[in-house]
């Protein structure tokens, strides 16, 4: 048990310090970093809990899909200097309002969740009450709830994750005249008399191609 | 106390048995990948150094130990050493679901499949660490294209593992390769095993999908500023991966330790040198493909990616799906 509470301490110590430094880190890249290596923290936190598939979906999709994206715009745009002109300039004053309102609403949702927790603590001791089986994996039990009680909600999740991918595309699609594309089918199915042609050449005439 | 340390080296023990034997053989690997490619060409290849050139691999690593490290003056330097740090890591870390037979396995973790995934698709940092790090146009080029590339074939292997989990109806590896003792997923998903082979090919940046480090375009792609011990380790970790995405394959398709055929003859060899062998055989296949075939242009590779394979494979789930459902296969517990 220990062992338990001294791992549960490197990793939130860890998940702590780089959220701060998230935020506080001048370089853009470095807190894109420190933002994966916080992703990483929290699903060991998750593994050392026992929901070893939300942990390793957790690293998969955030660590693996999404800040590789974050990674990209941050390295391709060059966002440190405006941050930086954020931090020392005159602009600071505009984002400070909202900043503080999405914060203090965090915060009350966090304070809403943790007293969940301290007033209903019977609810936490019987796991029993909520049918959840110890013996089986907890990928089991998720796919158990997940495809019965809510595969409405699933499924309409999925759709809207759906539509805003194609949105997204579609906002992004142009479609541009006069480049050349490759299209495998023309090239396999022209034959030979389609591309050669046999001229008799006349002298000093020369022979005129079309194109 | 005592016991907690007894158990503590014990699990060393455990890793360094593991660990020290990946290494070798991942040293081993690079000369026979150089001695296959070497034949197909009808070359010699390596056979100088030691019987049949066998030291090779010992001699190019000490020539990069004693080399000097040179970091770019305008390097992140930080983030330039710990690249080839992380690649390394994540390529060793993944060896530890791997079950060499019913007993041999470091941690028997139910996620074993996704953890291997997972610690794959980490991969990608390694290499974008190390391209931006370098504060050079054609590592930066060559880092980008990379991580483009292992993004996007990483898709295709998500779909095909959900082909194989959709008949053994579990995650861990185990299950996995005990699934196949009658019938190994090579047989019933080929189609899989190809398009997971060709995307392991472009998932460890091998040719004919070496984009990343095109020579004549690229220089060496994101490994160009490196040099000396942590060129190697960059190469170290390349072909640890390669090892591990063959044992993966050798896991999800081959049947891993179990024998061909369950009679006499076959049962004598030990359950891990059959995961070995069949590991060596996908390596010879990824070292003939490297051989043989030229390099894909970058939106070629692209659209084999996303217009071809993740599609296919998409369309067999719902093969697979509906086969089990309509025959009453699905393995529910």
């Amino acid at each position: 048990m220990i062992v338990h509470s001294i791992f549960f301490y490197i990793f939130s110590i860890i998940a702590v310090f780089s959220a701060v430094m998230v935020t506080v880190s001048r370089n853009t890249v470095h807190s894109v970093f420190f933002l994966i290596l916080d992703f990483i923290s929290i699903s060991c936190l998750f593994i050392m809990i026992g929901a070893e598939f939300i942990g390793m979906i957790m690293l998969i999709v955030y660590v693996g899909a999404v800040a590789v994206l974050f990674l990209f715009v941050v390295m391709m745009l060059n966002v440190s200097q405006q941050k930086n002109e954020w931090l020392s300039g005159e602009k600071n004053s505009k984002h400070i309002p909202i900043g503080l309102l999405i914060s203090t609403v965090i915060f009350f949702e966090l304070i809403i969740v943790a007293g969940g927790w301290k007033y209903k603590p019977e609810l936490l001791k019987n796991f029993s009450n909520l049918g959840i089986d110890l013996n089986t994996t907890n990928t089991h039990e998720i796919g158990k709830v997940l495809y019965t009680d809510y595969i409405h909600l699933f499924q309409l999740s999925g759709m809207i994750l759906l539509v805003a991918m194609i949105g997204a595309i579609v906002l992004t699609f142009r479609h541009r005249e006069g480049i050349k594309r490759q299209s495998y089918f023309k090239q396999i199915s022209r034959e030979r008399s389609e591309g050669v042609e046999v001229i008799d050449v006349e002298k000093n005439k020369g022979v005129k191609i079309d194109v | 106390m005592i016991e907690n340390l007894i158990i503590l080296f014990d699990e060393i023990y455990k890793v360094l048995f593991l660990l020290i034997p990946v290494l070798v053989s991942v040293a081993m690997i690079v000369w026979l990948d150089r001695r296959v490619w070497a034949f197909v060409q009808k070359r010699r290849g390596p056979n100088v150094v030691g019987p049949f050139g066998l030291f090779q691999s010992l001699a190019d690593a000490l020539k990069y130990i004693f080399k000097e490290i040179i970091i770019p003056a305008s390097a992140n330097k930080v983030i330039f050493i710990l690249a080839p740090i992380v690649t390394m890591t994540l390529a060793l870390i993944s060896w530890a679901v791997i079950p060499f037979s019913e007993e041999y396995v470091l941690a028997d973790i139910n996620v074993g499949i996704l953890y291997l995934f997972a610690v794959s698709s980490l991969g990608v940092y390694g290499i974008i660490m190390g391209g931006w790090a370098s504060n050079s146009k054609y590592p930066f080029l060559g880092s980008i294209r990379s991580a483009a590339q292992m993004v996007s074939y990483e898709v295709s292997i998500g779909v095909i593992i959900i082909n194989v989990l959709l008949c053994v109806g579990s995650l861990n590896l185990k299950d996995i390769v005990l699934a196949q003792q009658n019938l190994w997923f090579v047989i019933p998903l080929f189609p899989m095993f190809v398009i997971f082979f060709i995307s392991a090919l472009a998932e460890t940046n091998r040719p004919p999908f070496d984009l990343p480090e095109a020579e004549a375009e690229l220089v060496a792609g994101y490994q160009t500023e490196y040099s000396g011990m942590m060129y190697a380790m960059f190469w170290l970790g390349e072909y640890a991966n390669i090892l591990l995405m063959c044992s993966m394959g050798s896991i999800l398709f081959l049947g891993g330790w179990l024998s061909p055929i369950n009679l006499y003859p076959f049962t004598l060899i030990p359950a891990p040198l059959w995961l070995i062998f069949k590991i060596l055989l996908l390596f010879i296949l990824f070292s003939l493909v490297k051989a043989i075939v030229p390099r894909y242009r970058y939106d070629q590779l692209m659209k084999l990616g996303w217009k071809i394979f993740l599609p296919f494979s998409l369309i067999w789930v719902v093969i697979t799906a509906s086969y089990l459902f309509y025959f009453n296969l699905l393995p529910v517990n």
